[in-house]
């Protein structure tokens, strides 16, 4: 009996605020755009009978979807999503992976410090680690105003509201997520490994490379999910640090949402995202499985 | 008057603590008990003794409670107790890895099961009091777990299974996390425990030293099967199969075709030698194929043929190992068996009466070996 | 062992560079006298007296701080049960479903659950405000618990259980007395998690908050949307230095902790 509750609570409520709501958002990408409130039909009556459930299924049709095609923004943005979460994945890795590496190799005393510093950002908010950026990157901002002190410019660079300002965003909120995984798998790592390739004739590079890249590949393709499923559907970052120019779905959903109230349609971003997000997460939950049992 | 020795499972009147009737526990396709039937005592000190995955840890879990039998019975002073869950049973158990709470301090560890119970305070304290002092950690009482020595963990895990005084009380591989030297004082101490408590106690264990020594009688079990329950000193000297011989103790075992003599059987059992003669109660052997299990204890070696002695072979020392107290020779014999004798080494100085290569008589008398069916 | 060499110091210098000059500089500029964030002025605390008569900041500060704490308290309870119900309840019906469900919030995007409960919300009639962001962020932030309590609970010892059984605790018992004290560090910790996912989170109260009830992230969106403002530092450097006195306070106690228990466990393997 307790173990009926112990199951039956959390499973009712994850179907409830879960489950439910999400179908609730591919039913409404499948119906049409309305003046009301709220702005779709058909709207399903629960307690509406055979008929009624008849006509709803009807009318639904995937207009929405075939919207989704003929309008080019949708195609460039989801593109361009790709593109961006991409590139900033390989960037943070090209970050993170260095820093990695150095706290492998740092003195055991260290360790836990270095590790708090990693962690501390992580519980910052991620608002104010985005907007600190934002004074940054600005036209007379800290980083204009050092390169012009510096003389390595003379001209103000434009960075904000471009696309670079958003791999920076992004590399630096998500940089622990790639760092935390390449550490954990570069610290299991033994020495002697190394020592062993090299007393075999390898050069330091390459015991690097055919040694410690390898056994550090779980990490990184650990880190790289962590940072690229995120970042495909990120939002905030696009929004403050990206210009018009940038487009990335999770704001187009926002903004045709908020701005343009077109529900219907975007549910049906929301779906497609959620088609092109399943991809990469079926890949990162095989390769914690497969971490899992190797390791058992 | 001399003392009654402690043996009721001769007593066809004793009435057994512990009955296991036609017991069989099945994991899936896996029978780790198979159709097991037993009998324990009140205040024995029975033993399970076995390699891992006998079928003892699972004997052991269906006493406790924590795994329920496919079929059979077990009974507990006459009671079917399969029903009943762990926490209602009158047995309490002594975990492998101690078990002990690590948020609770020593005396609160040992009061837990107390408590369990609804003991009035005053009780309580005077129990622990008791246990404490039983198992000589008075001292440490108000320690945690981690700041303690292995070796008193493991009295403060049988101090809280021992507070609630069992019927019976389950130890599983009790002495197993503690190094040699500690492990031998505990087993001592254990017996004086039991001893001072009266409680029966169930001893699972892999080592057949530790089974020989603290135990009343010795269950070896093989395959969810008890192949043969006695004392110690039966189970040595008197083993009823190959498989108890040589899982207890060294043992050399001559293969051979069994043919009736006086008081017992002649073996024979290699191409050109002269059969080996053993006395034995053992019937219904003539004619069939047998075998012969000797101790290496019982072994002698010399240089020439002993006169009047039952058995002897010639052989050649392959090799020699010198253990301090005593010594092993590994002889090998013509056709090519390697047989183990063994010599008590009595004197400190003494030049080594042979080496190797040279050739040597093995022998050993009429009663000194087993003759085994299987 | 390698020296640590000038490579991996360099590593690390730009890289902790990187992580917190950015914070640094924003610390810096909420002392700024000046209203122009990028011209400094000279030092001055005023942007903190003028955040402190800020009504709506501080509204906002109030109705953030109820929904975190709530919600990160029945995230807590439900993420448990279902980390107890995913390492130890075995098979049942629904299973797969039910990790799915404890999984896929972690990978959603923000923007795809703050939608769909938005529109369940909508679609049940129910007013947006505080509870409906409550809910949603229990919602979400259960699954960051259960993984948490449940990474704990796979390495707990389950004999201790079977031992408190045997000293006769019912199922229950043993679970109340001997391993929710083992666990209370993850349980505790998937709280202080679940706490600050709620108190960070922007998108989903976005979606599910209403005209009556707004968080402190979505004021502070609002405001950075127009731009860079002094006040915003300040504030920023407020809750800065909130989690940096937490983060540091918890993991000296816990070196603290960790130091002890070795010393005692080394004091305890001299004793014989």
């Amino acid at each position: 009996m307790r173990r009926f509750f112990l199951i039956a609570i959390p499973y009712a409520w994850l179907t409830l605020l879960f489950l439910v709501p999400f179908f609730i958002v591919l039913k409404i990408a499948l119906s049409d755009y309305a003046l009301s409130i709220p702005p779709y039909t058909p709207k399903l009556d629960i307690g509406g009978s055979w008929m009624a459930l008849k006509d709803f299924f009807a009318a639904l049709d995937f207009e929405n979807f075939v919207f989704l095609t003929t309008d080019d923004l949708y195609w460039k943005a989801y593109l361009s999503s790709l593109k961006i979460a991409t590139i900033s994945t390989l960037l943070t890795l090209a970050v993170g992976y260095p820093i990695a590496y150095a706290m492998a190799q740092a003195p055991d005393e260290w360790r836990p410090t270095l590790m708090m510093l990693i962690i501390l950002p992580f519980w910052t908010s991620f608002l104010i680690r985005v907007y600190a950026w934002m004074g940054i990157l600005s036209k007379e901002g800290f980083l204009n105003q050092f390169l012009l002190w510096t003389g390595i410019i003379s001209e103000p660079l434009t960075i904000i509201n471009t696309n670079t300002a958003v791999y920076i965003g992004i590399v630096y909120t998500y940089l622990p997520f790639m760092i935390l995984p390449i550490y954990a798998a570069l610290e299991k790592l033994d020495a002697s490994l190394l020592e062993a390739a090299e007393d075999l004739g390898c050069s330091r590079f390459q015991a690097f490379w055919l040694v410690t890249i390898p056994l550090s590949k779980n990490g990184i393709i650990a880190g790289s999910f962590l940072v690229f499923i995120p970042a495909l559907g990120e939002f905030v970052i696009p929004s403050l640090l990206g210009g018009s120019k940038t487009l990335m779905i999770g704001k187009i959903l926002w903004e045709e949402f908020f701005s343009n109230r077109d529900w219907p349609v975007a549910s049906a971003v929301a779906v497609v995202l959620l088609l092109i997000l399943i991809i990469p997460i079926v890949l990162f939950q095989r390769n914690q499985q497969k971490q899992a049992e190797a390791e058992q | 008057m001399a003392e009654t020795v402690f043996a009721p499972w001769d007593d066809s009147n004793a009435k057994p603590l512990i009955q296991f009737k036609n017991v069989t526990k099945r994991f899936g396709e896996f029978t780790a008990i198979d159709d097991l039937s037993i009998d324990i005592f009140e205040q024995e000190f029975f033993a399970l003794l076995g390699p891992s995955g006998c079928g003892k840890t699972t004997l052991m879990r269906l006493l406790a409670g924590f795994e329920t039998p496919t079929s059979g019975e077990i009974l507990l002073a006459g009671e079917n107790i399969v029903p009943v869950p762990p926490n209602k049973r009158a047995v309490n158990m002594m975990f492998q890895s101690y078990a002990l709470f690590p948020h609770l301090d020593i005396t609160e560890n040992i009061a837990f099961g107390l408590k369990r119970d609804k003991m009035p305070k005053p009780d309580i304290d005077a129990r622990v009091e008791e246990m404490l002092a039983l198992t000589r950690l008075t001292q440490f009482a108000r320690r945690k777990p981690h700041q303690i020595s292995g070796g008193q963990r493991q009295r403060v895990a049988l101090a809280r299974s021992l507070a609630k005084a069992p019927k019976l009380l389950l130890l599983d591989e009790p002495l197993g996390a503690l190094d040699k030297k500690l492990r031998q004082d505990t087993q001592f101490e254990l017996m004086d425990i039991q001893e001072k408590t009266g409680t029966t106690f169930v001893i699972v264990t892999h080592d057949q030293e530790e089974a020989m020594t603290v135990a009343s009688r010795v269950a070896v079990m093989d395959e969810g099967r008890i192949v043969q329950v006695a004392t110690p000193d039966a189970i040595y000297e008197t083993p009823n199969s190959i498989y108890v011989a040589d899982f207890i103790g060294d043992v050399n075992i001559f293969e051979g075709h069994a043919s009736a003599a006086a008081d017992g059987y002649d073996i024979a059992w290699g191409e050109g030698q002269k059969p080996l003669h053993a006395k034995t109660s053992v019937e219904n052997l003539d004619g069939k194929q047998c075998y012969l299990a000797i101790r290496p204890e019982k072994v002698s070696i010399s240089a020439q043929k002993p006169e009047n002695v039952g058995n002897a072979v010639l052989g050649k020392i392959h090799d020699i190992a010198y253990l301090g107290n005593i010594s092993t020779y590994y002889v090998g014999l013509p056709d090519g068996k390697i047989v183990k004798a063994q010599t008590a080494n009595t004197r400190r100085i003494s030049r080594r009466s042979f080496t190797w290569e040279d050739d040597v008589w093995l022998s050993w008398t009429d009663t000194a070996g087993v003759v085994l069916g299987r | 062992m390698r020296r640590f060499s000038w490579f991996n110091a360099t590593s690390l210098t730009l890289g902790f560079a990187f992580l917190y000059v950015p914070m640094i500089i924003l610390i810096i500029y909420s002392f700024n006298a000046s209203k122009l964030v990028t011209v400094w002025a000279g030092f001055s605390t005023k942007w903190y007296g003028e955040l402190m008569q800020n009504e709506a900041f501080l509204d906002a500060a109030w109705v953030t701080i109820k929904v975190a704490v709530i919600s990160s308290s029945i995230a807590t309870v439900l993420g448990t049960m279902a980390a107890i119900v995913l390492v130890r309840a075995g098979r049942f019906h629904g299973r797969t479903l039910f990790s799915g469900m404890i999984y896929a919030p972690l990978v959603m995007p923000e923007v795809i659950t703050g939608l769909s409960l938005l529109l369940l919300f909508i679609g049940i009639g129910m007013d947006r405000g505080i509870v409906t962001i409550t809910l949603a962020h229990a919602t979400f932030s259960m699954c960051y618990v259960s993984v948490v309590v449940s990474s704990r609970l796979i390495s707990f010892d389950r004999s201790l259980e079977e031992a408190a059984l045997d000293l006769g605790c019912s199922q229950f018992e043993a679970f109340r007395l001997v391993t929710l004290p083992i666990i209370a560090p993850a349980v505790i910790s998937g709280w202080l998690l679940a706490f600050t996912l709620s108190l960070d989170d922007l998108v989903i109260a976005s979606f599910t908050s209403g005209p009556s009830a707004t968080t402190l992230p979505i004021k502070i969106y609002s405001a950075v949307r127009l731009g860079v403002s002094p006040e915003i530092n300040a504030l920023s450097t407020i809750m800065i230095a909130i989690v940096t006195f937490g983060v540091i306070t918890a993991s000296l106690v816990s070196k603290r902790n960790a130091v002890n228990r070795q010393r005692e466990e080394q004091a305890a393997a001299r004793m014989t």
